[in-house]
């Protein structure tokens, strides 16, 4: 009897810890793309992100009228004609990281990471997965990754009389510092 | 007292329960669809800037609501041929051709200035276009409103009767115009435009020096890479120049990256405020119809502030 109180006693003495999530909405996301004519990049300082570092799932959302161009008619299209961004206003990818058990968050340094899940853009979805970095400092996770990806795979055609300019395969290069919430 | 036990147990097994459910819950942390609802939650739809609502600066020869981006310098080139109905002889008018070169440039986000010579009357011309309404979606304005104003001044040799000054003012004309903006979908844009337009000098004492007219322009999205733009300029009965007919205009904009290819038929050989709108003499009723283009390739001058460290780069 008295060890059943125990029990019972500790599970009510038990507060659960408060999930541990971190979170940005000024993460940076940039692409690039490089062909011999010209080279092209386009950053993103507005992106959300969010990461559960208890079973490592993650989502990252893209808002494509934030990608700044230096040349503002390249904007106006890649908004209006390559990405349709009134029809297809964000990007998501949701995921998970697959190697969070391998990484102490309580512990600053740098870590390598695997991120891997769903990524939508252009209204199709695609799994992707890309290994990259991920670094603790006190409170502040940072995720930084580069990987490629094919337009033709999203459905994003670039017409002949562009085709030299704009490359097949576009770098996407992400950086997000997310704060602990 | 075995019973008693039982009880116990069974009461706080249940009483537990609730708690054990947490502790599962808790080892499995959030769902993505969890965290999407987080990361979402209190982000209100922003008023957003609707942008692209004409592919150019202008619509076929009248100013769309449009500006070019601040640094940005726009080289137009455009041409109107000869009448088709010319027939081959002239090549279906492609044997002459009036032409204007302009420069435009984005002084700020909503101020545009631009200079241009056209060969039709030997013409200098310049203005100024600034917003003042930015449509928005999510709130803000409905519409999109912008003020267009400018001068030009004929280099004609004059003709005036012996014995009489030709001044330097006779050579002047001057226009206002409002533009009246709204994209309505992604594939429709509508834009009003209430004109006026100042001759200094008529033709005759009779006609009236300012002419005012009523254009209605709008573009129709085809496919993704090509708009069908219409343009119309109706003067007023009582404010228009004798034998000035209304200027109609139908084209199709093509976009290559970097040049915007602009493709007409119209029938007004000017390309000014003042002749397009004042002083079109052709009616496509009578076969006076004209093919037209405008070219543009833009120029950045003064780059973007923050790509300082990127790597854009043209070989």
């Amino acid at each position: 009897m008295k060890y059943i109180c125990a029990f019972i006693g500790l599970l009510f003495f038990y507060t659960p810890l408060p999930a541990q999530k971190y979170m940005t909405r000024m993460g940076q996301i940039s692409f690039f793309s490089n062909t011999p004519i010209e080279d092209i990049e386009a950053i993103n300082n507005e992106v959300s992100a969010i990461i559960d570092i208890e079973n490592g799932n993650a989502v990252y959302e893209v808002p494509i009228k934030s990608f700044r161009f230096e040349k503002a008619l390249m904007q106006q299209h890649f908004n209006e004609k390559y990405m349709e961004s009134d029809r297809y206003p964000i990007a998501k990818f949701t995921g998970h990281l697959t190697n969070f058990n391998d990484i102490d968050f309580k512990k600053n340094g740098t870590y390598p990471a695997i991120m891997a899940g769903k990524l939508t853009l252009h209204g199709v979805t695609k799994f992707v997965q890309t290994k990259g970095t991920l670094t603790v400092q006190d409170s502040v996770l940072t995720t930084q990754c580069i990987f490629t990806l094919a337009l033709k795979d999203y459905n994003i055609d670039i017409p002949k009389l562009v085709i030299k300019k704009i490359a097949k395969e576009i770098e996407v290069t992400v950086n997000c510092p997310l704060k602990k919430i | 007292m075995n019973l008693k036990i039982i009880y116990t147990f069974c009461f706080c097994l249940l009483f537990c329960f609730p708690f054990c459910l947490n502790l599962l819950a808790q080892e499995k942390g959030h769902t993505n669809s969890d965290l999407e609802k987080i990361l979402n939650a209190g982000q209100k739809a922003k008023p957003e800037l609707v942008t692209a609502a004409f592919e150019t600066t202008r619509i076929i020869n009248a100013h769309s609501i449009e500006n070019t981006a601040k640094g940005v310098l726009d080289l137009k080139i455009s041409h109107r041929f000869n009448r088709l109905d010319n027939g081959f002889s002239d090549w279906f008018g492609l044997d002459g051709a009036t032409m204007r070169i302009g420069f435009d440039y984005g002084m700020t986000d909503w101020l545009q200035i631009g200079v241009g010579r056209s060969s039709y009357n030997k013409e200098y011309d310049g203005y100024l276009k600034a917003k003042i309404l930015r449509q928005h979606k999510n709130g803000g304005s409905p519409i999109s409103l912008s003020y267009v104003g400018g001068l030009s001044v004929h280099t004609l040799k004059p003709n005036n009767p012996a014995g009489t000054t030709y001044f330097f003012t006779n050579r002047l004309y001057f226009f206002n115009q409002l533009l009246i903006c709204k994209k309505i979908n992604r594939l429709l844009t509508v834009q009003l435009m209430p004109e006026h337009v100042h001759f200094n000098l008529v033709p005759t004492a009779a006609e009236p020096n300012d002419i005012l007219a009523l254009g209605i322009g709008g573009k129709i999205r085809i496919s993704r890479r090509v708009a069908l733009n219409l343009e119309y300029h109706y003067q007023l009965p009582d404010f228009k120049l004798n034998g000035s007919k209304n200027s109609v205009s139908i084209g199709a904009d093509i976009e290559t990256g970097g040049h915007v290819f602009q493709l007409h038929f119209t029938n007004s050989a000017g390309m000014t405020e003042r002749t397009f709108i004042a002083q079109t003499a052709d009616t496509w009723g009578d076969g006076g119809i004209r093919f037209g283009f405008n070219i543009s390739r833009v120029f950045t001058i003064v780059k973007p502030k923050g790509f300082e460290n990127t790597r854009n780069k043209i070989y």
